[in-house]
């Protein structure tokens, strides 16, 4: 008994190569990069999407604007009063802006882009369809046809 | 004898995995993995014209209006129904089994793998909404057709090839695409009331 307790003082536990640790790192960080998607814009309003069953992934991201509809976050609320309100990138704009900023986000594309277009609604589950509805004018005006109703599944 | 000699001055590398550690770490932290669902729809042009006279020119056994009001109640042709009734009614008007005579018309078309069959490819569901409609409500009602559709869809799919809608290749998509047309048309806001 004691002869094999002794064994270990002089056993030394072999050193574990890392030399591709470094590599397994990388890989992990170009699966990261190429499966997420960056927050670019910091969203004033809270908005929780709808529950739906019948959804369709959203490809193609370069060619996607967003319009968040929603109220206004808590500290925005004493300012602004919950009222629904609609985001573009970092500002609250009017009804009437949005037509003119999705031509202009539609002259910015490719001739062949531009029927690609994609606006995806994300609007708040509790908001009145009114303002969806003007939303929905104002793109039609706009030419901007293909849009996604942003919703979460319901499981 | 001298070059031979000298060697290559080694670059310590044991600290690449902690930089590349880091950088793993911030875009783990940065992005957001939550893939982005949604449902697909395509608006119709806008024009100039009073789109109410574009209503008319559809047969009235073509049409299937529904109507939210603004308590999120929902009205089929004349009656109030149920959500869970929606999808039924939905099915039932698309594909018209029974050729009934207030039930979209038939015609003869030649879609590939089917050859020449009958097709209500005139029908339209008309979704109309109050102001004041709940978003949700509406998001249920959009879901609802869209899962009529993909369940008329899968039928015919696993009729004639065995196999969902989603497993078939891309033409036999699309000539089912042809036997269901989706047709929902988002129809001019009105003010409807709510009592």
């Amino acid at each position: 008994m004691i002869r094999r307790f002794n064994r270990t003082d002089y056993h030394k536990v072999p050193t574990l190569n890392t030399a591709s640790l470094p590599d397994i790192i990388f890989i992990l960080l170009f699966f990261f990069m190429i499966v997420t998607n960056m927050h670019e814009i910091k969203l004033k309003i809270d908005f929780k999407v709808p529950y739906a069953t019948e959804l369709k992934r959203l490809e193609k991201k370069s060619l996607i604007t967003h319009i968040y509809v929603g109220k206004p976050t808590e500290e925005l609320q004493k300012k602004m009063g919950t009222e629904s309100r609609i985001q573009l990138n970092d500002r609250f704009v009017d009804i009437s802006e949005i037509q003119d900023y999705i031509t202009q986000e539609r002259a910015n594309l490719t001739e062949e882009e531009r029927s690609l277009m994609i606006i995806s609604l994300d609007i708040d589950r509790d908001t009145q369809m009114g303002i969806v509805t003007d939303i929905k004018q104002a793109l039609r005006k706009a030419g901007a046809l293909n849009i996604y109703y942003s919703a979460e599944s319901l499981e | 004898m001298y070059k031979g000699r000298r060697k290559i001055p080694e670059i310590n590398s044991s600290s690449t995995a902690d930089i590349a550690f880091l950088l793993l770490i911030f875009f783990i932290i940065t992005t957001s993995m939550d893939p982005e669902h949604g449902l697909f729809r395509r608006l119709p042009p806008f024009l100039n014209e009073n789109p109410q006279s574009l209503d008319l020119k559809m047969k009235e056994r073509n049409v299937l209006n529904i109507y939210i009001n603004s308590e999120d109640r929902l009205m089929c042709g004349e009656y109030y129904i149920g959500m869970n009734q929606l999808r039924q009614r939905a099915k039932e008007f698309i594909a018209n089994p029974g050729n009934k005579k207030d039930l979209p018309e038939k015609h003869a078309k030649d879609i590939p793998f089917f050859g020449n069959v009958m097709v209500t490819d005139n029908h339209v569901i008309s979704l109309q909404n109050d102001r004041e409609t709940n978003y949700q409500a509406y998001i249920d009602v959009q879901n609802e057709l869209v899962a009529a559709y993909s369940e008329l869809r899968n039928e015919l799919a696993q009729e004639k090839w065995q196999k969902n809608y989603s497993e078939l290749e891309e033409d036999q998509q699309k000539a089912i695409r042809e036997y269901y047309p989706m047709r929902i048309s988002e129809a001019e806001p009105k003010k409807y009331g709510g009592n």
